[in-house]
């Protein structure tokens, strides 16, 4: 069972306590979109062995939205940041390059080191 | 014969004599056994038939791995099946029965099977669904169904207790044998909070009866000791009879503990399942004997070497008077010498290393045992119990040189560490070609959160299997645990040195004979449960089932309740051989938890009954409850369906209550409709995104019916919107769609127009609301007094502040029956004294409460759509004809782009209708319409189906809603819908508004 900090109220909170929202930074297609655009944001989604960046909402707790970065493979948690936010913090990619040199994921790419 | 022995039995008080019955007939026991040792007492070596074959089994194993040994075990509410007789506390009273046996244990029906044997081979379930489909519906399907299954599964409710626990550790360490004992200590003088629990009732694990030397003192003195200073210290919390029963992501820990199974009148919960997050685990769970694979090897009488000692030693019983040894290890020959010590013989010592055994060979040797090198068991003799066996050289074929009679064999193949519990986060095993055996690879450990390792190994269970090996071993997993934990240790522990004598390498010996023919393969079992032999892994190798996972599941192995603790390592060695490639190629199936089964009562905890879920209240429940109404769940919430009064049935008081609601006046408790608010400067902008209809155009004081849809374009659900002032709405949403709707407005609040000023909250238990309906609901609103309820001076979908009888309200006016009427909301501290003036107001007019039957009624007479019975998440709003609540003036709202695919544009989406049945008969709930032809899948082609279903007193007849292709074209049109029961019913399609279409009687 997973622990994510809650970034907005600072809780260690267990999986029980949040709830799975997804693949993060979505951009969102509405009218006046090709079927090709809106196909790929309502349906499209990142299946990686690795790095990933999800959206969780701490449910029962403060109720807020957040996103993480974590490992599907390890379950590692690199880090848990701002819903607010179009990508991942430049902090918190450098800190998944040192652990997972040449990480890839959409169209983020880490550093070699 | 099986036989309590005179001498040996520690762990027996043998003052204490406990009575106990096994198929109604009663034995004997003593304090301190277990249901096995006592069933050998009384020489009751049979315990059960196998799965497949029916054939007779007996006890195989002294502990969790027991295959054979599972019983029925109590009667009535106290009933569980498939316990197993090994790690069985017995108590006085125990009552069990064996199991999978017709019509007794003795004499098998199912026998016939064994004799069928060779027509039930590897993968017959599936072979069978190969067959002409006559002969599966007919013949495989029966048989399957009657023969499956192991116990018996219990009839009435759980009467006993069970609790979750949660708990936090630096170290938790699993298993209280020598190992865990010493890393618990190490760990905890290191400072550490520490947590050691063992399965059993008893500390030490297999140290006493195995023996050895800890600084010169006999080990049992070293567990008494060890055990004495854990529990003198703080920070170290001990517990037995509770196993470790699962590892998951980032340090997540099951313990199941036992509480009364061995002391069932003892009050208090019968299991406790304790919630542990520790930062370090230590796996100190030791090994598992394998047993070898030779023909007969599962008549009773065959056991494993070490539990045979087991059972001498810990119990005082003899599984034999006369055993055979067969062994691939040195440790088999303890089992000599301990029979040897209680008086019993050992005709021969079968040992298949060609060069034999290290120093415990010698001792066997100088002690004036005949040992026997390279040789092995060709078949054992006897049915329901050992005979003889017969012996042959292990490099042959099986040629017979010698019968030996005997009346048991003791087996052993080697020792398997337990790694399920390292194995089930995803910590890696490494093949130990010289032990032949997986263990834990210490550089592929289960990862926390941090990406570091979080599990250790201590002891057997890594493979260690000397004394002195195992305490420096346990040691340093305890030291580096706490260090792992992040704390800095106060004391660095020294291990004690531990003696025992050395050991010679086992053999790998996975067939005996190795070169064992087809004949001998057929009785050779791999798992004893499953019926599933050596020749079968070799068959599913053959049809080409080379995944370990694949021929799990074809043949059976290592299913069921033991989940392979016997079988697995032999198994996939029989399919690595069979493949030609190496053991580590085959590998593992996947260990998961728990390590052996635990109770659903102990997964369920207080969660049961009144306390499996809150239930939600409206503060006018306890008036329903008084009246007797007859409630139906919905989300939390318990809302009365009806109010049947003496005699009267559920469908007479619905009718009753919709009648006279339309007549005079009507009560609804609609408190648990959801009210979310919504507010700030975007809240307009905000609705218009949420709602597909123009939230933003709405006046302060009016109200408007408003559809949610999903991205998707689907109908998620609706309610009434009222504007409360110019930055505040409040949206009403369905009763179980508010907690849902709220966080879809959170969502996307926070996650998308994150700059938008707005924010919500779901008030839904901040306020009762009330429905008063019917022609008298003017009157008796104005009869309270204190509020304009006339027909101008609070308009259809307007709203109004005031009060009424003295308490501040908000009246909507709105309907959902079709009736005049006004939704009353109060803060929900006055809402039952509200309720309860408008019962008295409206006694002159016979107010009749109504429950959520007659309000679905209303609401179809009507024609108005109910979320989850007309829509059921394919549904979008043009299918239902709301195309008016439709907004076409704005540019994006949530579902707009998704309406604009093919698929949800396509003219030929089913439609709403009403249906009316021609001889006024109720249609079945959910029926489909068929049309002509098939599908490409042979089925029925269809072209509609029934959304909502009722019988209306109002018409006197069935109405009903239904999705039909090109439905509103074809009015008039008679349909067939045929029922379940063959009946076929025929209905015209109708507008779906049956009642009042202008609306003539809402606008009054």
């Amino acid at each position: 069972m997973l622990i994510l900090h809650c970034p907005y109220c600072g809780v260690d909170a267990e999986e029980t306590e949040l709830h799975a929202g997804g693949e993060a930074h979505l951009k969102r297609f509405g009218p006046g979109s090709s079927d090709e655009e809106f196909e790929g944001y309502l349906f499209h989604r990142e299946n990686p062995k690795g790095v990933h960046f999800e959206r969780w909402r701490h449910v029962n707790g403060c109720g807020k939205w957040f996103h993480a970065a974590r490992c599907t493979n390890t379950l590692e948690v690199f880090g848990t940041y701002s819903a607010q936010v179009f990508e991942p913090p430049q902090e918190l990619q450098d800190k998944i390059s040192a652990k997972r040199p040449g990480w890839e994921w959409r169209d983020l790419k880490g550093s070699d080191q | 014969m099986s036989t309590r022995l005179s001498t040996g039995g520690r762990l027996l008080n043998k003052d204490k004599q406990v009575r106990f019955a096994f198929n109604g007939k009663q034995f004997h026991g003593f304090e301190g056994d277990t249901l096995a040792s006592a069933l050998l007492a009384n020489d009751q070596m049979l315990v059960g038939r196998s799965f497949k074959y029916h054939r007779p089994r007996g006890i195989v194993a002294s502990g969790a791995e027991e295959p054979n040994a599972l019983v029925g075990l109590g009667l009535g509410a106290k009933f569980e099946p498939n316990q197993r007789a090994t790690t069985t506390e017995l108590f006085d009273g125990l009552n069990c029965s064996s199991q999978n046996h017709w019509p007794s244990l003795e004499f098998d029906i199912g026998a016939v099977n064994n004799k069928l044997a060779r027509f039930f081979p590897a993968g017959f379930y599936y072979k069978t669904f190969m067959a002409p489909r006559a002969a599966w519906k007919h013949v495989f399907e029966p048989i399957v169904r009657q023969s499956a299954g192991l116990g018996r599964v219990p009839k009435d409710r759980d009467a006993d207790r069970y609790e979750h626990f949660y708990a936090f550790f630096d170290v938790a360490v699993i298993g209280g044998g020598v190992a865990g004992l010493q890393a618990a200590l190490a760990a905890a003088e290191a400072g550490a909070k520490v947590l050691l629990m063992e399965q059993t009732a008893h500390w030490g694990g297999r140290a006493p009866v195995d023996g050895g030397t800890v600084e010169g003192e006999k080990v049992d003195d070293f567990i008494d000791a060890t055990v004495a200073k854990l529990q003198a210290m703080e920070n170290v919390t001990l517990r037995t009879r509770m196993m470790g029963a699962g590892v998951y992501d980032h340090g997540y820990l099951t313990g199941y503990e036992r509480l009364t199974d061995h002391t069932p009148d003892q009050d208090g919960p019968r299991h406790r399942l304790w919630r542990i997050r520790a930062s370090q685990i230590v796996t100190a769970t030791g090994a598992i004997e394998r047993p070898l694979s030779f023909a007969g090897n599962d008549i009773p009488g065959v056991m494993l070497a070490g539990a045979m000692r087991d059972y001498i030693v810990n119990y005082g019983v003899s599984s034999g008077d006369r055993v055979v040894v067969v062994t691939n290890n040195d440790d088999a020959y303890r089992t000599a010498f301990t029979l040897k010590r209680h008086g019993l013989e050992v005709p021969v010592i079968l040992d298949a290393r060609p060069e034999g055994g290290g120093k415990l060979a010698e001792l066997a040797r100088e002690q004036g045992f005949r040992v026997e090198n390279g040789k092995a068991i060709s078949k054992v003799k006897g049915g329901k119990r050992v005979t003889g066996v017969a012996i042959c050289t292990q490099a042959g074929e099986g040629a017979v040189l010698e019968e030996i009679t005997c009346d048991a064999v003791a087996m052993s193949g080697g020792w398997s560490p337990v790694v399920h519990l390292w194995s089930h986060c995803g910590g890696k095993l490494t093949w130990d070609e010289a032990q032949a055996h997986f263990r834990p690879d210490p550089n592929r450990p289960p990862l926390g959160a941090e990406g570091q390792g979080f599990v250790k190994v201590a002891g057997a269970a890594n493979g260690e299997f000397d004394l002195g090996a195992i305490l420096k071993d346990a040691t340093e997993a305890g030291l580096s645990a706490v260090t792992a934990a992040g704390l800095k240790p106060k004391s660095k522990a020294e291990a004690p040195a531990g003696e025992t004598l050395a050991e010679a390498n086992p053999a790998a010996v996975w067939l005996m004979p190795q070169g064992a023919g087809p004949a001998l393969r057929m009785k050779a079992f791999l798992d004893y449960q499953n019926d599933v032999k050596v020749s079968d892994v070799m068959l599913a190798a053959q049809e080409g089932y080379e995944s370990v996972e694949h021929t799990k599941r074809y043949t059976t192995l290592g299913m069921a309740t033991d989940q392979g603790k016997l079988s697995n390592i032999n198994g996939l060695a029989t399919l690595a051989h069979s493949l030609n490639v190496d053991i580590p190629q085959v590998g593992t199936t996947t260990f998961r938890p728990p390590y052996t089964p635990i109770s659903m009562g102990a997964i369920a905890g207080e969660a049961r009954a009144e306390t499996f879920q809150p239930l939600r209240r409206t503060p006018m429940h306890d008036w329903h409850e008084e009246q007797n109404a007859f409630f139906e769940p919905v989300g939390h919430w318990r809302r009365p369906y009806c109010y049947p009064r003496q005699g009267e049935s559920h469908a007479e008081a619905v009718s009753r209550e919709i009648n006279q609601t339309r007549a005079a006046l009507g009560l609804l408790d609609a408190s648990t409709l959801g009210k979310i608010i919504v507010k700030g400067p975007d809240a307009g902008r905000f609705l218009d995104m949420m709602y597909t209809n123009m939230m933003s155009t709405l006046k302060p004081g009016k109200c408007r019916y408003g559809l949610m849809c999903n991205e998707n374009g689907f109908l998620i659900d609706d309610g009434v919107v009222a504007r409360i002032d110019e930055d505040t709405f409040l949206c009403h949403t369905t009763t179980g769609g508010a907690d849902r709707i709220h966080g879809h407005m959170e969502e996307w609040l926070q996650t998308e127009w994150w700059d938008w000023k707005v924010y919500t909250a779901n008030v839904t238990e901040q306020y009762a609301q009330i429905a008063v309906v019917g022609p008298k609901a003017r009157e008796v609103l104005e009869k309270l007094g204190g509020m304009e309820v006339s027909k101008d001076g609070l308009k259809f979908m307007e709203w109004a502040d005031g009060e009424l009888a003295g308490i501040p309200v908000r009246a909507y006016r709105i309907s959902f029956s079709g009736e005049l009427s006004y939704e009353i909301a109060v803060p929900a501290s006055l809402g039952r004294a509200l309720w309860d003036k408008l019962l008295e107001a409206g006694a002159e007019f016979n107010v009749m409460p109504y429950g959520t039957e007659a309000l679905h009624v209303m609401r179809a007479e009507k024609g108005f759509i109910m979320i989850g019975d007309e829509t059921d998440g394919t549904v979008i709003p043009q299918d239902l004809g709301l195309n008016w609540a439709i907004s076409k003036k704005k540019e994006d709202f949530l579902g707009k782009r998704a309406q604009l695919r093919s698929h949800m544009a396509d003219p030929n989406r089913w439609k709403l209708v009403g249906l009316e049945t021609l001889d006024g008969a109720v249609l079945p709930d959910g029926a489909y319409v068929p049309a002509s032809g098939n599908n490409a899948n042979g089925q029925r082609n269809t072209q509609g189906r029934v959304t909502s279903t009722y019988h209306s007193p109002t018409l006197g007849k069935g109405i009903a809603m239904a999705l039909v292709h090109n439905g509103p074209d074809r009015m008039g049109e008679v349909l067939e819908i045929p029922g379940t029961d063959g009946t076929i019913y025929k209905a015209r399609i109708c507008d779906p508004v049956f009642y009042d279409k202008d609306g003539e009687k809402q606008n009054v």
